[in-house]
């Protein structure tokens, strides 16, 4: 994905736009029936369970604490820590303070400045991916589990897409059935 | 056996006429003692031998059944296995869509369906087939490959199309069947009788989708492997020489859970629901996303959809 990169002031405030649009949409969303009837679950929430967090590595205020040291919110590439994460998401300029709050670590934030907690994820994602996240609202976007006549367990959009890397990663195979032949050179086999 | 005790009328309450059940008693033994002798298979029971058509079993009959199904599998494998008959749900009719712009091909479904189905491991039997498509050709069958086995999917230049029965409205299978052992049920679900199944694979032949498979040997499933939730029309173990099919994992769908290949797939492509219920996620599918359905030309009417989620 390759988008404007951002000299000017335009693509912030297109952001802040996509951001309200899509808090706006993701209100009227639930007052339809398909997001109220699949989920049981606080009006502003879908059930999921815990983020995927590398072990150990939450809450972040552990580390970053802001009394004992001030946030460098230079725009840079990050040589002291967290060197194995590389962005693969989005325009070259994008870096960790565009989603991860600089005075509230343990929180994301929205392009408007809102908090977000890593369980509600998914409305990060939402502000540039509506149409995904509209669909993995009513469940065609993203794997459910548990009851197709009642009770869902839904997954975070980062339980599948590393989102410093969100491309799908491609599987070994299963292995493939067996050929005919084979079958019928196995003993007691076949015939 | 029960041939050999004439009928008591306090023992059940099924009897026909005492005079007219311990005659047809008396036949069906001898019928099947010849039977037994003519053809060696010593292993069928006269209750098996005798046993009617599913559809035609009364309740207590169909009690009876489970019971010594039950009983031959706790001996065959060890451990209790149960054997449901639930009934299909009023108001529902089962219909699946699945994502090939998300499909990778990676089998997980193939070997999770495996797993919860029964399927024989020796020799191999899989409800569904994984097409390996090529991109440029699009949908094109004369290019589908279901062997490839390379060290990654999704390959480039190639999609990916699982194959398993489409649950058709109007069967041909069904339609082919001389003994009427395989039917549609009110949910929608084509379904086998194990025990009246012939053998005669005239529904492989008329089955457009290849999602029917024969027993050609014994099937051989290690007891640990045995999946003991199991449904009569369903999976539980099948005897040599008989047809089986995908059910949509009735013994899950009918008890509200979703089938397993749904809920092993990694990518989410597989959706599942009631198509009478306007709110489920199938008929989201179908109103607002880009569908088809595999040889539609044929008018099998599949209740199973192909979309394009993106």
């Amino acid at each position: 994905m390759t988008q404007t990169p951002r000299p000017s002031i335009l693509p912030g405030l297109f952001a802040c736009f996509l951001a309200f649009a899509a808090t706006a949409a993701t209100a009227e969303e639930h007052k339809k029936p398909h997001a109220a009837a699949a989920v049981e679950a606080p009006k502003d929430q879908v059930q999921v369970p815990k983020p995927p967090f590398t072990e150990g590595i939450f809450p972040c205020s552990q580390c970053h604490d802001p009394s004992a040291m001030a946030p460098n919110q230079k725009r840079r590439v990050l040589k002291d820590m967290h060197t194995e994460i590389t962005l693969h998401h989005g325009p070259d300029t994008r870096w960790c303070l565009d989603c991860h709050d600089a005075f509230n670590r343990d929180n994301l934030h929205l392009a408007n400045g809102k908090l977000v907690s890593f369980n509600t994820s998914y409305q990060l994602c939402g502000q540039c991916h509506g149409d995904k996240l509209r669909d993995w609202r009513v469940g065609v976007h993203g794997k459910r589990t548990g009851m197709w006549n009642g009770a869902k367990q839904y997954l975070l959009c980062v339980h599948c897409h590393n989102p410093h890397s969100p491309h799908f990663k491609p599987l070994k195979p299963m292995p493939p059935p067996a050929r005919p032949e084979a079958i019928q050179l196995k003993n007691g086999g076949a015939r | 056996m029960t041939a050999q005790e004439p009928c008591q009328p306090s023992s059940g309450g099924q009897c026909p006429s005492t005079e007219e059940g311990s005659r047809r008693e008396f036949l069906g033994v001898a019928v099947a003692a010849v039977a037994a002798a003519l053809t060696g298979c010593e292993k069928l029971s006269a209750e098996e031998f005798l046993q009617d058509k599913f559809t035609e079993l009364s309740k207590s009959e169909v009690q009876t059944v489970i019971a010594r199904l039950e009983k031959e599998y706790k001996e065959k494998y060890g451990k209790e296995v149960k054997v449901g008959n639930a009934p299909p749900v009023p108001g529902v009719i089962f219909g699946y869509a699945l994502d090939l712009s998300r499909c990778i091909g990676c089998r997980r479904c193939v070997h999770a369906c495996v797993k919860e189905n029964n399927q024989s491991r020796e020799p191999e039997i899989q409800w569904i087939k994984v097409l390996e498509l090529e991109k440029e050709e699009g949908v094109n069958l004369q290019h589908a490959e279901h062997y490839y086995n390379p060290d990654e999917v999704p390959r480039e230049g190639h999609f990916y199309m699982p194959v398993q029965c489409q649950q058709c409205k109007k069967p041909p299978c069904v339609k082919v069947c001389p003994v009427g052992a395989t039917w549609r049920e009110k949910d929608g679900i084509v379904v086998v009788d194990y025990n009246w199944c012939i053998g005669c694979r005239y529904c492989m032949a008329a089955c457009p989708y290849g999602a029917r498979h024969f027993n050609w040997g014994e099937p051989q499933i290690a007891s640990k492997d045995v999946n003991p939730e199991t449904h009569y029309l369903g999976n539980r173990p099948r005897p040599k020489g008989v047809v089986e099919k995908c059910t949509f994992c009735i013994q899950r769908t009918r008890e509200g859970k979703y089938p397993a290949c749904l809920e092993v797939c990694p990518t989410g492509s597989r959706k599942f629901g009631n198509l009478l219920d306007k709110e489920s996620e199938i008929r989201y599918v179908l109103e607002n996303k880009r569908v088809f359905k595999l040889k539609e030309e044929l008018n099998t009417q599949p209740n199973f959809f192909y979309f394009y989620g993106v």
